[in-house]
């Protein structure tokens, strides 16, 4: 062959050596990532999964901006420790309408993907005022602002807005709205229809009045509502034991 | 000058000369690398054949590594390899090493795992390890439980019943506490009356002329006390109703408050504000009926079951 390839061809052009550089780091990320949009069963056809209702979403925007993700993940793995302490494992469908997600990697507290209903409303204000009043080893700092700061639920809609654009299915006309019925039922569907989000969240804070202080809506009310619904969507006892494993 | 040029003559240069005289080797990898590197292209491609690998069309290719195990019925499942099938054939091997255990669990009845000392011992171990991650974070580790918040399970004082059965339907279903405002219905007055009148049934130091007025309310239709709590005040079990006369405190934190002032208004606030706490959650969904049972007994045998 009368080509004598020299590495010297890169090495003395930048231009070529980025575009090569580029190319070879894309690699991996083509083969792991991409093909997870097209395999059919990258999220699990499972019945239950809904987006949150606009009180769970502020509690989620206050979870993330309290770090609370920088100790707990949201991301049961397929071990039998995990299983015994935290339950089934996560499958990806109940994170489908989370952005970001809260998956991870490293603990320093328990995971809390599926949290919600294990502890009663006022065991959660209680220990996330003060932690060690209900868990004396507990290395959880206080977040007692959480119960004296009013939500601020001016931009309810404007936030589910935001999501509708990355994918959630929050209704703003008409037909999306009879869309989510037929998807999700009435009942949520009413939950998700943009126009009502403040309605909606008012009237699920003062029903559920998570925080126990009726005198108004603190951020504590959002937050635990939040929780109390991590990992209860999908009804397990209607699945066999393999029922997710043909998926992977 | 002659050293240079020997060894400019063995080894490649890689042609360029900087500054007139400094040059670059253009060094072969040493061997044992570049074999290390081959070997490890071969070791992929074995690796991609045994295990789940590249991704096609809407698949992947599932790899020839089979799980097989035995399930909870008998049945012998075989899944191509993937972690969920590792868990299920983890679970269900830990599972056939448990069954002895289990199966003698849901055979006998509490009164019989409470008196056999090898399932004694079972109780102790599996049951401390499911109340450690279940029960603790409000019960607390020993089961001493928190004034004002969650009941104390070592006593022999039960809102609800120590009896097994009732042990056991509290962790199946739940439970939820109530009780009414009572600053809504009375004065200020009267729930001062009443505040004494309980202090009274627990031999706390009291306004005796308080006290009476407080047993007219209590027993009479204004207040009402005793359609729950019963005429006698020792409480009803089935709506979760508190014995008033025994000197155990949950929600009015009378043992903390020194002087008798504090512990008449300690019982005031809670007659005032009344509660709608004491919320038990319902486990029969997060917890297999067993673990449920082995639960029933430990909690029983915390010391005050009844």
């Amino acid at each position: 062959m009368n080509i004598n390839f020299k590495h010297e061809w890169i090495e003395t052009n930048i231009g070529l050596m980025a575009v090569l550089t580029m190319l070879a780091i894309s690699v991996g990320g083509l083969v792991e990532i991409a093909p997870l949009f097209f395999i059919d069963k990258t999220i699990e056809k499972v019945e239950g999964v809904r987006p949150y209702t606009p009180l769970e979403q502020r509690g989620r925007d206050i979870y993330i901006r309290e770090g609370c993700y920088t100790c707990h993940s949201q991301m049961i793995r397929p071990f039998r420790d995990e299983k015994l302490r935290y339950g089934h494992y996560s499958l990806a469908a109940e994170s489908q309408y989370d952005h970001p997600f809260q998956w991870g990697s490293k603990r320093t507290g328990p995971d809390l993907a599926r949290v919600g209903g294990k502890y009663s409303n006022e065991w959660h204000v209680q220990h996330l005022v003060a932690p060690r009043s209900m868990v004396p080893e507990s290395v959880m700092p206080n977040y007692p602002w959480l119960m004296s700061t009013p939500l601020d639920i001016s931009d309810a809609a404007a936030r589910m807005k935001a999501l509708r654009k990355v994918g959630v299915p929050y209704s703003l006309s008409q037909a999306e709205y009879d869309a989510n019925v037929t998807k999700f039922g009435e009942t949520v569907a009413k939950q998700l229809h943009i126009p009502d989000a403040q309605k909606n969240l008012v009237e699920q804070a003062n029903f559920g009045n998570y925080d126990g202080d009726r005198s108004g809506i603190s951020e504590m009310d959002a937050l635990v509502a939040y929780l109390q619904v991590l990992g209860t969507m999908v009804d397990f006892s209607k699945y066999a034991d393999d029922a997710f494993v043909a998926d992977r | 000058m002659s050293e240079q040029k020997l060894q400019s003559q063995t080894v490649q240069t890689t042609g360029h000369a900087w500054d007139g005289d400094l040059q670059e080797y253009n060094n072969p990898l040493p061997v044992w690398w570049v074999y290390t590197f081959y070997a490890t292209v071969i070791f992929s491609i074995i690796y991609w054949t045994i295990y789940p690998s590249w991704p096609i069309g809407k698949g992947w290719i599932g790899g020839v590594s089979d799980i097989t195990y035995v399930n909870s019925e008998g049945e012998t499942k075989t899944h191509s390899w993937n972690t969920r099938a590792l868990l299920l054939e983890d679970l269900n091997q830990a599972a056939v090493a448990q069954k002895p255990y289990f199966d003698k669990i849901s055979a006998m009845s509490y009164e019989q795992i409470a008196k056999d000392p090898e399932m004694n011992g079972f109780i102790l171990s599996a049951g401390k390890a499911l109340f450690s991650e279940n029960c603790a974070p409000c019960h607390q580790a020993g089961g001493q439980g928190v004034i004002g918040f969650f009941p104390n399970l070592t006593d022999d004082d039960w809102l609800y019943g120590g009896s097994y059965d009732t042990i056991h339907q509290t962790l199946m279903d739940g439970r939820r506490g109530y009780m009414p405002a009572f600053g809504e219905v009375l004065d200020g007055e009267q729930i001062d009356q009443l505040a004494n009148y309980v202090a009274s049934l627990s031999g706390i130091s009291h306004d005796s002329t308080k006290a009476a007025a407080g047993n007219a309310l209590f027993h009479g239709e204004t207040a009402a006390c005793y359609y729950c709590h019963t005429s006698n005040a020792t409480g009803r079990k089935d709506m979760g109703a508190p014995n008033l006369t025994d000197n155990i405190w949950l929600w009015a934190d009378v043992p903390a408050a020194d002087a008798a002032e504090g512990k008449v208004s300690a019982i005031r606030n809670v007659i005032a504000s009344g509660l709608n706490k004491g919320v038990m959650p319902a486990w029969s969904g997060r917890l297999s009926p067993e673990q449920i049972k082995v639960l029933t007994v430990y909690v029983h045998e915390l010391g005050g079951g009844q």
